[in-house]
């Protein structure tokens, strides 16, 4: 009998492709797409319609045009509770969240894999790219097919048991070749932009976002240099991450950069670029996963940041979950909130949070 | 047995063949606008007389009174902001319920913004309202009481003539939406003293996108389309001949066969009904079956999600509803589960089913079973 597969679509090309992938393997496959959006009605009577509507549209015409089923399933709580209320959370502390961790770790391969289950399914898919199999015993994710779309980074925190049920096909293909699979078997995104956006804030500012839903929380306060003189005043900290040099409305003569974040103070920290570079960092909430928790000081390769180059490094375990990651080469604009993900070779070994970067 | 098993009457109906044949004509023969002077422009005005005239004896209405539209929503929207503005110099209150279709409730929404006062009357665990509270909401300004004849989720049969009785006696206009009710209840717009009615043709075997408002002649209503003046210089834009035509051959056989229709309903909804209470942990949303529409159960599980439900049904072939969805197509939490006080372990599971005359005992049964089976099966998957 057919092994079920129940696809995450969000209409654009990579899941669309995915879906055709999945079919042609054997699998029965059951799109459907999280509507995560909540209920804004400034936006319904701006945009006409609230959320993606066009996205959905989008997903629904490629499933039907797969002759798969299609269900449009109700995320919006657990989204809010795990993704949205986190991110709010983490600015306000004067830290910079990454939801599509957040997402892929309590909503994706959690809360929809529960739901794939509920509907009979044995599997979870998306159109991540990135590339999970099993070597020697233990569930591994490797680098994607096509290096500059790889999206393990945003994928370090799936336990073994989530990963034995996941599905990632577009993870042996570039992306010009899902493209044209797109196009070759009419599917009608084939030409979509990719989305680069955070996906409920329809114009990415973060800052606007959350302090319309909190604006008691924000607090104007002051651009400071190293040596807490006041360089002009900011907008509320959740505006801003660090190495952030445009929008700080300032015209001191010379590039300023953030380089930290204070929410006791609500200072904020602006150097010129070369204070933002950092040996070390402190990471906690660490989870592994092509190879147990290391117990001994162990040379690898780390992302500090989706866009980063992996880079040489030690990592030193500490207790509680904890590691230490000291670089060869300084890292710039390491920024609590974000993950530091590990590499070897092409597998992904494990990651964490960043709650501490260490000054020199 | 067909491969699917549809059980979501209340959301729409597959069109009567006999329904589909009257509509024919209309497409490739007689297609003339019946504004128009010639012999196929007339013969489609003749069969929207006829329609009219079919409408109006089911009502105990004047053939006059009633007005072609796209449907109900677009009469319910008509009649709320058409009596309302036309009425703005007498008043500014309106009455309604909190369990009325999202036609009324977001079109008084609307009108709130406009400036206009809305009552929205609370009901009890069947979904009926208090007459006295009703009574009690009616003031000088209040110009127009809408109440639906009968609810599209939990089937609850409103005493129409109690309302339009009071109405009367206050001088206030009632509007009913009977978009469920056309069929199901005995509706006399003279006994009831209704004086307006939304009805829509895919509710009961016609086509999508026709229906009609029932409005009675001497109360001013402002137009809600302005045009070429058709429908009585009332509601215009070249009138949908096929639809109209259709929805008149439908009103014709509810008519006809009404009787024996409620009667074979009731019947296989009992057997329906027989096989879910055999779960436990189940629970009847709204009115006892006997005070409620005769095709409608909505029952409630404990322990199980209705969207998971609901997929999982269609996947074995099941069509029914849950809640209400949103545009994306999403599930929300029904407005009206919640108005009644559905406990809230038991909102999330629940399940609408409305029957037709075109179900049959076996489908009915299979059905039931189904739906046991799959409960039974989601309540192993709950997480902690």
């Amino acid at each position: 009998m057919k092994k079920r597969v129940v696809l995450g679509m969000s209409g654009g090309v990579d899941s669309a492709v995915a879906a055709y992938l999945l079919r042609e393997q054997g699998y029965e496959v059951i799109g459907v797409t999280m509507q995560v959006w909540q209920d804004d009605n400034g936006f319904k009577e701006r945009e006409g319609g609230c959320c993606s509507l066009s996205a959905v549209d989008d997903a629904r015409m490629v499933a039907d045009t797969l002759e798969i089923p299609f269900y449009v399933m109700n995320f919006k709580e657990v989204f809010k509770e795990k993704v949205i209320d986190y991110f709010m959370e983490e600015y306000i502390e004067g830290r910079t969240p990454n939801p599509c961790i957040a997402c892929n770790r309590y909503i994706k391969f959690d809360e929809l894999l529960h739901r794939a289950e509920v509907l009979g399914a044995d599997y979870v898919a998306t159109g991540h790219y990135a590339r999970i199999y099993e070597k020697d015993g233990r569930m591994v994710i490797e680098k994607a097919e096509d290096d500059t779309k790889d999206q393990t980074y945003a994928l370090y925190n799936l336990t073994q048991e989530q990963l034995r049920k996941t599905l990632m096909p577009c993870g042996e293909y570039k992306k010009t070749r899902i493209r044209e699979i797109a196009k070759e078997m009419d599917l009608g995104v084939h030409n979509k932009k990719d989305s680069q956006e955070i996906c409920f804030i329809d114009d990415n500012n973060h800052g606007r976002y959350i302090y319309e839903k909190k604006p008691e929380l924000r607090v104007p306060g002051n651009f400071v240099d190293p040596k807490g003189q006041v360089l002009g005043q900011h907008k509320g900290i959740a505006y801003y991450t660090i190495g952030q040099r445009k929008g700080l409305g300032l015209s001191l003569g010379r590039p300023v950069f953030i380089s930290a974040i204070h929410k006791d103070t609500q200072e904020i920290v602006l150097t010129d670029e070369s204070a933002l570079f950092k040996k070390a960092c402190v990471a906690d909430d660490v989870n592994w996963v092509s190879m147990e928790a290391i117990t001994e000081p162990y040379k690898a390769k780390a992302k500090i940041r989706y866009s980063a180059k992996p880079a040489d490094c030690t990592i030193y375990p500490l207790d509680g979950n904890r590691v230490r990651v000291v670089f060869e080469e300084k890292q710039r604009a390491m920024t609590k909130g974000q993950a530091v993900v590990f590499y070897e070779h092409n597998l992904v070994l494990g990651g964490g949070t960043i709650y501490e970067v260490e000054e020199d | 047995m067909s491969k699917y098993i549809y059980l979501d009457n209340a959301a729409t109906t597959k069109m009567d063949d006999r329904v589909f044949e009257a509509m024919k004509p209309y497409f490739l023969e007689v297609y003339g606008n019946p504004s128009s002077v010639y012999s196929i422009a007339r013969e489609g005005k003749s069969a929207m007389k006829r329609t009219r005239d079919v409408a109006a004896k089911l009502l105990g209405a004047k053939a006059k009174d009633i007005y072609f539209t796209s449907g109900g929503t677009e009469a319910v929207n008509w009649a709320l902001k058409g009596v309302l503005y036309g009425h703005k110099d007498q008043g500014n209150h309106v009455i309604s319920v909190v369990t009325e279709h999202h036609a009324s409730l977001h079109t008084l929404a609307f009108l709130e913004k406009q400036g206009f006062e809305v009552t929205y009357l609370t009901v009890d665990e069947e979904g009926q309202i208090d007459l006295g509270a009703l009574k009690q909401a009616m003031r000088k300004e209040t110009v127009l009481v809408s109440v639906m004849a009968a609810n599209n989720e939990i089937g609850t049969l409103m005493p129409l003539k109690d309302i339009g009785t009071l109405c009367q006696e206050h001088g206030v206009y009632f509007h009913t939406d009977a978009v469920q009710a056309l069929g199901a209840m005995d509706i006399d717009v003279e006994e009831m003293h209704i004086d307006f009615l939304s009805a829509s043709a895919h509710k009961f075997h016609g086509p999508k996108g026709v229906g009609f408002l029932y409005a009675r002649s001497g109360i001013v209503i402002e137009n809600h389309l302005h045009g070429g003046n058709q429908e009585r210089g009332r509601r215009s834009g070249t009138e949908n001949v096929a639809g109209i035509a259709g929805m008149g051959k439908a009103l014709a056989i509810l008519q006809e066969e009404k009787e024996k229709k409620n009667e074979i309903l009731r019947h296989l909804r009992a057997l329906l009904y027989q096989e879910l209470k055999e779960l436990p942990g189940m629970r009847l949303n709204g009115p006892k079956l006997e005070r409620r529409l005769q095709n409608n159960l909505n029952v409630s599980f404990q322990g199980v999600d209705g969207e998971g439900l609901l997929m999982n049904l269609d996947l074995l072939g099941i069509l029914a509803s849950s809640g209400s969805a949103c545009t994306s197509g999403a599930i929300d939490e029904s407005h009206v589960l919640l108005a009644i006080g559905v406990p809230k372990d038991y909102i999330r599971g629940s399940l609408r089913l409305t029957l037709s005359k075109y179900n049959t005992e076996e489908e009915v049964k299979e059905a039931g079973r189904l739906i046991k089976e799959t409960v039974l099966r989601l309540r192993t998957m709950n997480r902690a």
